[in-house]
């Protein structure tokens, strides 16, 4: 078991700004993840959330003010540095991308082999029943159903025991049945001691997290984070 | 040493689940094994020209370096007495190691080439030759003449400077572009393993996005299509070379035919240098997709 950060937020932007093209996504953005902690983050479509949610992880660089994460500039990591970071961060995409010539059960286990670290049969299995895919293990991407990618891609992201999960619209393509069960997967991962943070535009997926965990929502709008009205 | 061993073994062997995250790409893979083959089966032939013709400028360089002829034009009657008079003042020239007129067998053997097998060679107002071989020391040619001049009128000596010197030059000239050669298709193999593998690179550009959404180092991605790249080669040059050599033992021999090209091939411990070219191809195959992976892991970071 990975040992949990004491001292410092597992995430940190401080007065982080972005911007392509000329253009201003996002301005004046300040956000600390302490660990543990459980936020979704809302906004129009448009609005930069997947940007900001780059930005946690290392995979765009801001163009004013601090990223930091684990405590580590994130100017200052080289490509190796970011790498090493991805396994400390899951990362749920909606449109969640495999490698299509691999088995399902190979792409979960993909943070492992490309960490040189051996694959436990019984743990990856246990890992499969626990996001329902099990019978899919021998599959390939292309056969799943999108609540099946959606559910692979969460399993991919947490086999390493990362410290943070960041999940970019992971209902997005799933029926509603399937977004409470996504949501119930990453509740459960947070009662486990993961920092989450979910990007969503469904509001009907937020109320209904309100019953499973303490959380707090986060709106981008005119390119600002704000605190959207009471923590859940 | 060992761990540089340790670390090539480690490579040649491989990581079974390392090298699945790749894709088999049967085209490029198709392309490379096909390129590095065709690439050795020519280095064999440069090699083996580049060693025949340095064998071919030795020969002349030695040869023909410690020998010379003197030609004796004299009317029919004179020749025997011509013929004495040389060989007295050979025997007394300091540096000249042997002298011996060729008989009229090696003298028809010499002509025969140009006239044919039935030559008549005693109708035929022919000079007579005389072969001189010198010592280590070698004698003063400058004197020699000045004392045939007196002594056989009808002598000339011939210390094959005149000819020797451009066939060795040209002999090296060969050789040396043979070793040209052999550079020019290590370039090009190197090329058309990068065009290739980089032709990889973008076809998987999924692949290594997602390799790195999972945290995978820059290195075991490189190390990923490297070694499958240098297997590859490895396994072309193998191919290429064995056809090569194949081709080169199957020339007529030389000595039945007697010509420079029939000599074109590997001699002895020769025969060892084309084995170099599977492991020098990898070598090169390994350096091109390497750098090709590096630069194109960089450009896309």
């Amino acid at each position: 078991m990975r040992k949990r950060n004491r001292g410092y937020d597992v995430i940190e932007l401080e007065d982080v700004s972005y911007g392509y093209g000329g253009g201003t996504l996002l301005t004046e953005l300040s956000l600390k993840l302490a660990p543990g902690s459980f936020h979704f983050l809302t906004g129009p479509s448009g609005a930069g959330k997947t940007t900001l949610l780059k930005l946690c992880y290392g995979e765009l660089l801001a163009t004013r003010g601090r990223v930091a994460l684990f405590d580590q500039d994130a100017r200052g990591l080289t490509r190796d540095d970011v790498a090493l970071m991805r396994r400390r961060i899951g990362v749920v995409h909606q449109d969640c991308q495999f490698l299509d010539h691999l088995s399902v059960a190979e792409n979960i286990a993909l943070p492992l082999t490309v960490s040189n670290r051996a694959v436990d049969p019984a743990e990856l299995n246990e890992l499969m029943k626990w996001v329902g895919l099990q019978a899919q293990a021998g599959a390939h991407p292309p056969e799943l159903s999108g609540g099946e990618r959606q559910r692979a891609a969460l399993a991919r992201a947490i086999i390493m025991s990362p410290d943070v999960i960041l999940a970019d619209e992971p209902t997005g393509n799933v029926d509603w049945e399937m977004s409470l069960r996504l949501l119930t997967l990453l509740v459960e991962l947070n009662r486990m001691g993961k920092t989450v943070m979910i990007a969503t535009h469904d509001m009907n997926l937020i109320r209904s997290a309100k019953a499973q965990v303490s959380a707090r929502v986060l709106r981008i709008s005119d390119h600002k984070l704000q605190l959207a009205g009471a923590d859940l | 040493m060992n761990a540089y061993l340790s670390k090539t073994l480690h490579f040649v062997a491989g990581d079974a689940q390392a090298d699945r995250v790749v894709p088999p790409t049967g085209f490029t893979a198709r392309l490379t094994v096909f390129a590095a083959a065709a690439m050795a089966f020519l280095t064999v032939f440069a090699l083996a020209l580049s060693l025949a013709t340095g064998r071919l400028a030795d020969r002349w360089g030695d040869a023909l370096a410690q020998s010379s002829t003197i030609r004796i034009s004299a009317p029919e009657g004179q020749m025997d007495a011509q013929i004495l008079a040389v060989m007295e003042v050979l025997a007394t020239t300091p540096g000249v190691k042997d002298a011996r007129p060729l008989s009229d067998e090696e003298q028809h053997a010499l002509l025969e080439p140009w006239f044919g097998p039935d030559l008549p060679l005693d109708t035929l107002p022919i000079p007579r030759l005389i072969e001189v071989v010198e010592d280590d020391d070698g004698y003063d040619a400058a004197g020699l003449r000045a004392r045939l001049a007196g002594e056989a009128p009808g002598a000339v000596l011939d210390d094959h400077t005149r000819w020797r010197e451009p066939l060795v030059r040209a002999a090296e000239r060969l050789r040396a572009l043979g070793l040209v050669s052999i550079l020019l298709i290590a370039a090009t193999t190197a090329v058309m393993i990068t065009l290739a593998a980089s032709a990889a690179l973008a076809a998987n550009a999924q692949v290594i996005r997602v390799l790195r959404l999972v945290g995978a180092l820059d290195a075991y991605i490189a190390r990923a299509f490297v070694r499958r790249y240098t297997l590859r080669a490895l396994a072309g040059a193998t191919v290429g070379t064995v056809l090569g050599m194949v081709a080169l033992a199957a020339l007529p021999s030389a000595d039945a035919a007697g010509g420079f090209l029939t000599g074109l091939g590997f001699q002895g411990a020769h025969w060892l240098w084309p084995l170099t070219i599977p492991p020098l191809t990898a070598l090169v195959a390994f350096a091109a997709t390497r750098n090709a992976a590096i630069t194109t892991l960089k450009e896309r970071s």
